[in-house]
């Protein structure tokens, strides 16, 4: 890290405490063009966009992750540590820190401050949310701050781009001073700082009304202890029933967009590989993934309402007891939410997980979550073998059946997680020591940017680890080519495995052409709906005409328990190859994705198994 | 009297706390916080469905929420 090479440009970054509004303010300065990429090595995500200052140069910008203290006790913190120290390899240290403290809780934000200033680096202070701190009935004086504290004072209203002008401009005038070494100042004690902060925060405030907080009489009834819970569910189902009802427009109209492309290219390539490679490999596999996205869009949508608002925390806290009876924590429950739209955002969401065994078995049970790729199976099976009768008002058997599925996936994580709290994943019962952030009303352009962001990592991944990984398996059901008269999946690599797992799948009641429709259900588990279709050779290009004929060739060939046992094996069998793969890079290794699909299979094949007998037991 | 047995809402001064009770991390973390030793504190909630897991607990102009095992190794007196 050179500092006086004039070619390197200088870098901002944005420090303070969780909930200080800094991401706010990181979107207010740097507007949509962000680069989200991980730091080296770790899961935690390096934000970063490009500032305007007012002499029209630009800096680059990185909003570093929140901290309360340099004494990391989590990832995140640990990385803003060695990232301001310079001690991150890899990434040079920021040469001009804007240090971004609640104005409403500055008593509390102080005491991080004082560590940022220790280092002398030039500095420059975002008094940020004054507005809120006026709402509370505070008054302050930014002047008496910036004396106390020795450096340049800015009130900012983020989300209303107060204050920004300004802010730009003293970054520029600590700028200018960058290059001077830097030299540490005073050096305090922890009780030192705190009651430092302590004065510092009482000169700094005018005055103080005896108003209350909204937080106080919200938290009333949001926290209650039986009325809490109930809004909470309640907000769940209407989670749920936005997720499956809205995006259904959308999925339609990306399938029909998938479909147009595919005739296109059927159209104009002729014939051959390169055709069957982009049609059957890229589009069906890739479009297969990403018809997901308008439920992925609206999940989050909720997601990033709950946690800019400020609900999440609470809603952490109202299952802290339920998933403590597990082991986990109710950090845990916004990660395991997310997986019934999709595994693949729910592991990618235990970042925020800060215990690392904790965050291990969220990983490992996400999977578990009925993901909405298993409705296609579900619907098409359970529509074939349960009857459509009423078993009381308002209530069908195959509603009925489908409900049973999902709380047989919930069972199955809470026991496979307290298991593994006290095998594999063993460590100290995990903590919950959380901040509850005040109540924000969320701005329209950050959920904008939020969602974005999470749709595109999505897409990315579905262009890079899902892309190769279905062109993998297409190789495998495309080669070698069949005989005249012999079915292509027979044939093919594919077919010698199905023909490979029978044999082991034949005791739990499978037939044959159920263990051929696994094999390409690994890259996504409705693709097992159209490999039944292509081995029971329903002739019918349109999926849902498809999926009717194979319903019928179901309801007349497969046994009430073999389709019980197969019902029971997509509860819990790993049959996604993009979930794998995410949890190898969110895990950094092999180990753990390979347990992952161990235990699931094993599980997977038990159940199924006791299904088989058990219903046949029954005589059913 | 540990924090987990005071009055609800009521003004309480953290008199001692047990760290050898807590994990490093989560005293790290309370400590980061600013619930130490001379600080004062009021529970505002306790527990769901009639549990008295986790708790709320007011510190400052801050809200924390925090474990039932973590408010029994903090020791406070009436402030």
């Amino acid at each position: 890290m050179s500092r006086d090479d004039p070619v390197r440009h200088h870098k901002v970054a944005l420090v303070g405490n969780p909930n200080s509004g800094k991401s706010a303010l990181f979107n207010a300065l740097t507007g949509a063009r962000q680069k989200i990429a991980n730091y080296p090595g770790v899961t935690v995500e390096r934000k970063a966009g490009r500032l305007a200052l007012p002499h029209g140069e630009s800096r680059e910008l990185i909003d570093l992750p929140g901290a309360y203290s340099f004494d990391a006790a989590s990832p995140d913190e640990e990385v803003t540590r060695k990232l301001v120290h310079g001690e991150f390899d890899g990434e040079a240290a920021p040469d001009v820190l804007v240090l971004v403290l609640d104005a409403a809780n500055l008593e509390q934000h102080l005491v991080f401050a004082q560590e940022v200033l220790e280092l002398g680096r030039p500095t420059v202070v975002a008094l940020n949310m004054v507005d809120l701190a006026e709402r509370d009935g505070l008054t302050l004086d930014p002047e008496a701050l910036s004396e106390a504290l020795g450096v340049q004072v800015i009130p900012t209203v983020a989300v209303r781009r107060k204050g920004l002008p300004e802010l730009a401009h003293a970054i520029a005038e600590a700028d200018a001073h960058a290059d001077e070494e830097a030299h540490s100042r005073w050096h305090l004690t922890l009780p030192e700082r705190r009651l430092a902060a302590k004065h510092m925060a009482k000169g700094a405030i005018l005055s103080k009304s005896t108003r209350h907080s909204i937080e106080n009489g919200v938290d009333r009834v949001l926290l209650n202890p039986w009325i809490g819970p109930v809004i909470l569910f309640g907000l769940l189902f209407v989670i749920f029933q936005a997720v499956f009802a809205w995006a259904t427009p959308f999925a339609d109209a990306l399938e029909g967009g998938v479909g147009a492309t595919s005739a296109f290219v059927t159209e104009t390539v002729p014939e051959g590989f390169v055709r069957d490679f982009l049609t059957e490999g890229v589009l069906a596999g890739v479009g297969a993934v990403v018809v997901f996205l308008p439920q992925i869009v609206i999940l989050f949508f909720f997601i990033l309402v709950m946690e800019a608002s400020g609900y999440m925390a609470r809603a952490a806290f109202l299952m802290d007891r339920l998933m403590a009876g597990v082991g986990l924590s109710g950090k845990s429950f916004i990660p395991l939410l997310s997986s019934f739209a999709c595994a693949i955002p729910g592991i990618m969401a235990t970042r925020s997980i800060p215990d690392a065994k904790d965050r291990l078995t969220t990983i490992l049970i996400a999977p578990l979550m009925t993901c909405s790729a298993r409705l296609p199976v579900y619907a098409v099976i359970i529509a074939a073998v349960i009857p459509q009768i009423s078993i009381g008002p308002g209530v069908g058997l195959q509603g009925l059946v489908l409900f049973a599925l999902y709380v047989a996936g919930i069972v199955g994580a809470m026991v496979v997680a307290l298991v593994l709290r006290r095998t594999v994943a063993q460590g100290a019962a995990s903590g919950f020591i959380m901040e509850m952030p005040r109540y924000q009303l969320p701005r329209i352009k950050d959920l904008a940017i939020g969602l974005w962001q999470r749709a595109w990592v999505f897409l990315r991944r579905a262009g890079t680890i899902i892309f190769v990984v279905t062109i993998a398996l297409w190789l495998m059901l495309s080669f070698p080519k069949a005989e005249p008269g012999e079915s292509q999946m027979d044939a093919s690599v594919a077919g010698m495995v199905a023909d490979g797992l029978h044999p082991i799948l034949e005791p739990i009641g499978f037939n044959r052409e159920m263990s051929l429709a696994l094999v390409p259900a690994m890259a996504a588990r409705e693709v097992a709906v159209s490999a039944l279709a292509t081995t029971y050779a329903v002739d019918a290009a349109d999926e849902e005409v498809a999926a009717d004929g194979v319903t019928d060739k179901i309801a007349a060939l497969w046994s009430l328990p073999t389709a019980l046992a197969f019902l029971a094996w997509f509860v819990f069998a790993p049959q996604c190859i993009s979930t794998i793969a995410v949890a190898r890079r969110e895990t950094n290794g092999w180990k753990w994705p390979a347990f992952m699909v161990v235990y699931l299979f094993a599980l997977a094949y038990v159940f199924a198994g006791l299904t088989y007998w058990g219903a046949v037991a029954l005589g059913l | 009297m540990t924090l987990d047995a005071f009055e609800h809402e009521k003004s309480a001064r953290i008199t001692a706390i047990n760290w050898a009770a807590l994990a490093e991390d989560e005293g790290k973390r309370l400590k980061a916080l600013g619930v130490d030793e001379g600080a004062e504190v009021s529970v505002i909630h306790r527990g769901v469905f009639g549990t008295r897991d986790p708790l709320a607990i007011r510190i400052g102009r801050m809200t924390i929420a925090l474990r039932r095992a973590h408010a029994l190794a903090i020791e406070v007196e009436p402030a």
